[in-house]
């Protein structure tokens, strides 16, 4: 399973005090790598005093699981009301974004049309953009709609991106063809073939874009830090931001907050870690 | 690619296609069917994106505070106020600064990583979640990790209490404009939510080089190790490694989110370390709400990175077929 490099050298000694010293910088930096998920488990469940003695100890002297109950009774931080929208916009965001974009991958790389090469190109000069640098004449267009601290501002704009379309187009171009051929002799049109054959065969790669695209949604701040001008519509992130930079900082609340915030995201890690490591290949080698 | 086809002709020639639809459905044309699959997305784009660009570089022709319609024609006023603003300009050498150090430390460490994760025998799905584990944190929650516990600080924080233990004064990381501790902050938490995305990426592309390749340099008598290295894996890599640069630089060029939650306070944003983005962000949403500057700002940053993209696809061949 090992790349063939690997066989005809493995064996001798040299080979094998290189294995040992390879598993141990492996271990130390993974050590490392782990390190602020400890400091944040443990600064959820310390103290205030504790998080911020001049003798700081590695391991609290206490656990204070009340600490997770406190945040969600705490009226001063809208914590509950916060992951219902993250888990709203992200939700919408994924699904929305993956039924538009794979439409269009689709359309485009199997219904012909004269002018598809057009289309093509103006989907492909907005990778050229950065999406960062367009949030202030997006925030432009969506202030000028009305849509400023409300849901539909935080989701709509994150519907449409080129990028995902274009990696759907992409796919679809190397999808065999013969499946849709079957369909269509059997009388399907354009949506039945799509929507019946193409779709039900392509999951592995809609869920590796799903699963990229929800990670992206979930973990934005840009976007919700400038259209959540008003508490009832912040994201978890811009929740935590806000905890962050206040005058008075409940630090054990802000770290329980932090960990309840990235819960999701592990979840996602642990079950779907394949997709994740699909998506991350397929978007970045085109990108 | 067009396989069996029963009525012989190529499924990706319009003609033949439109030819056996004919047949099948009577004179029926498929720009509607495009449209219907392809227009909902491309209203959206038009919408939220080259809507928004046209807008953008309208307003940056004018003068416009406090309100997103265009007020009074300025001409190219913003662009000189912009381009001779030291603020503005500082921003843009805090970007460099900053893409100079995370830029090269991230394609070495991933690249060693994916390297070192590659050649395991045991373990090396847990390693490799390990490593790629960050990148389920937000740079919201990285930020507060980094600031309120490693980065802390005087008299408490991890990193302190390290020092401590060697006799080492204490620094005050985020506090301090000369030294920059301020750079030790920023860059190790992007190292350590990034690194494990691009070496993904690289471990990925490590798998995709034939096995042969080793097999005949082995017979050929080449050292394992950094010769193998040097003349085998590296230029096999090098579509993956123009990749990780460029997606780096354009990252980097994004740089907000830590930097505003690391470096802001309830005291407001310290005149230092302002990457681009921080900067527009305070001037177009800012106390002014100034949307002519901002717009300005954005439009020359738009150029520079394209500039940039360009430059590096010219230097490097990316984007050509090897």
């Amino acid at each position: 399973m090992d790349g063939p490099h690997a066989v005809g050298y493995a064996r001798s000694a040299r080979g094998r005090i290189g294995a040992i010293a390879r598993y141990s910088a492996l271990v130390l930096a993974a050590l490392l790598f782990l390190l602020p998920f400890y400091l944040l488990v443990r600064n959820g469940l310390a103290s205030d005093a504790e998080i911020t003695a001049p003798d700081w100890t590695f391991f609290p002297t206490t656990l204070h699981w009340g600490n997770i109950g406190e945040l969600f009774d705490d009226p001063s931080v809208p914590m509950a009301h916060s992951l219902l929208n993250s888990v709203l916009v992200s939700v919408v965001q994924t699904i929305g974004q993956v039924a538009l974009s794979s439409m269009a991958g689709y359309g485009l790389a199997r219904i012909p049309f004269r002018h598809a090469n057009l289309v093509l190109a103006a989907i492909v000069a907005t990778l050229m953009i950065p999406a960062a640098v367009t949030f202030v004449p997006t925030f432009v267009v969506v202030s000028s709609l009305g849509w400023v601290s409300t849901l539909r501002g935080l989701i709509v704009p994150g519907l449409f991106s080129g990028f995902t379309a274009f990696l759907f187009r992409q796919y679809f171009l190397s999808f065999p063809k013969e499946l849709e051929e079957a369909a269509r002799v059997d009388g399907l049109g354009h949506w039945g073939a799509y929507w019946r054959i193409v779709v039900p065969n392509s999951t592995g790669f809609i869920a590796a874009i799903g699963v990229i695209t929800f990670l992206g949604s979930w973990n934005a701040f840009l976007w919700p830090l400038v259209i959540g001008q008003d508490s009832s519509s912040w994201t978890v992130q811009v929740a935590l931001s806000s905890f962050m930079t206040a005058q008075t900082i409940n630090l054990h609340e802000l770290f329980v907050a932090a960990a309840v915030s990235i819960l999701p995201l592990l979840l996602v890690f642990v079950f779907l870690q394949r997709y994740l490591v699909q998506g991350v290949a397929e978007s970045g080698i085109k990108g | 690619m067009s396989g069996r086809d029963v009525t012989g002709g190529d499924v990706a020639h319009a003609s033949a296609r439109d030819r056996r639809r004919a047949r099948r459905h009577g004179r029926q044309r498929t720009w509607p069917a495009f449209w219907v699959f392809v227009g909902p997305f491309l209203a959206g784009l038009i919408l939220f994106t080259f809507l928004p660009i046209v807008w953008s570089a309208v307003l940056s022709f004018f003068d416009a505070h406090n309100t997103v319609t265009p007020t009074r024609f300025v001409g190219l006023a913003n662009y000189v106020d912009m381009l001779t603003n030291s603020d503005f300009l500082a921003s843009l050498g805090t970007f460099s600064v900053f893409a100079v150090f995370i830029v090269p430390t991230t394609v070495a460490i991933s690249l060693g990583l994916a390297l070192l994760v590659h050649r395991l025998r045991f373990a090396r799905a847990f390693f490799r979640s390990v490593f790629f584990l960050p990148a389920a944190c937000s740079y919201v929650v990285a930020a507060l990790i980094w600031k309120l516990s490693i980065f802390n600080g005087v008299r408490f924080g991890l990193a302190n209490t390290v020092l401590g233990l060697f006799d080492v004064d204490q620094v005050p990381w985020l506090s301090s404009a000369s030294p920059p501790w301020y750079w030790v902050a920023l860059v190790t938490l992007r190292l350590w939510l990034q690194v494990g995305f691009y070496m993904v990426l690289f471990l990925a592309g490590l798998q995709r080089i034939p096995g042969e390749l080793y097999e005949a340099a082995y017979v050929d008598g080449a050292k394992p190790g950094w010769q193998v290295f040097r003349y085998i894996t590296l230029p096999q890599l090098r579509a993956t490694t123009v990749a990780v640069v460029l997606l780096n630089l354009i990252a980097a060029y994004q740089a907000f989110d830590e930097f505003y939650n690391l470096m802001s306070s309830a005291r407001g944003y310290p005149p230092f370390a302002r990457p681009p983005l921080v900067y527009l962000y305070f001037t177009a949403l800012g106390q002014g709400q100034d949307f002519g500057h901002g717009s300005a700002g954005a439009v020359i940053l738009a150029l520079l990175i394209g500039i940039v993209t360009v430059l590096q696809g010219k230097l490097f061949g990316f984007g050509r077929r090897d």
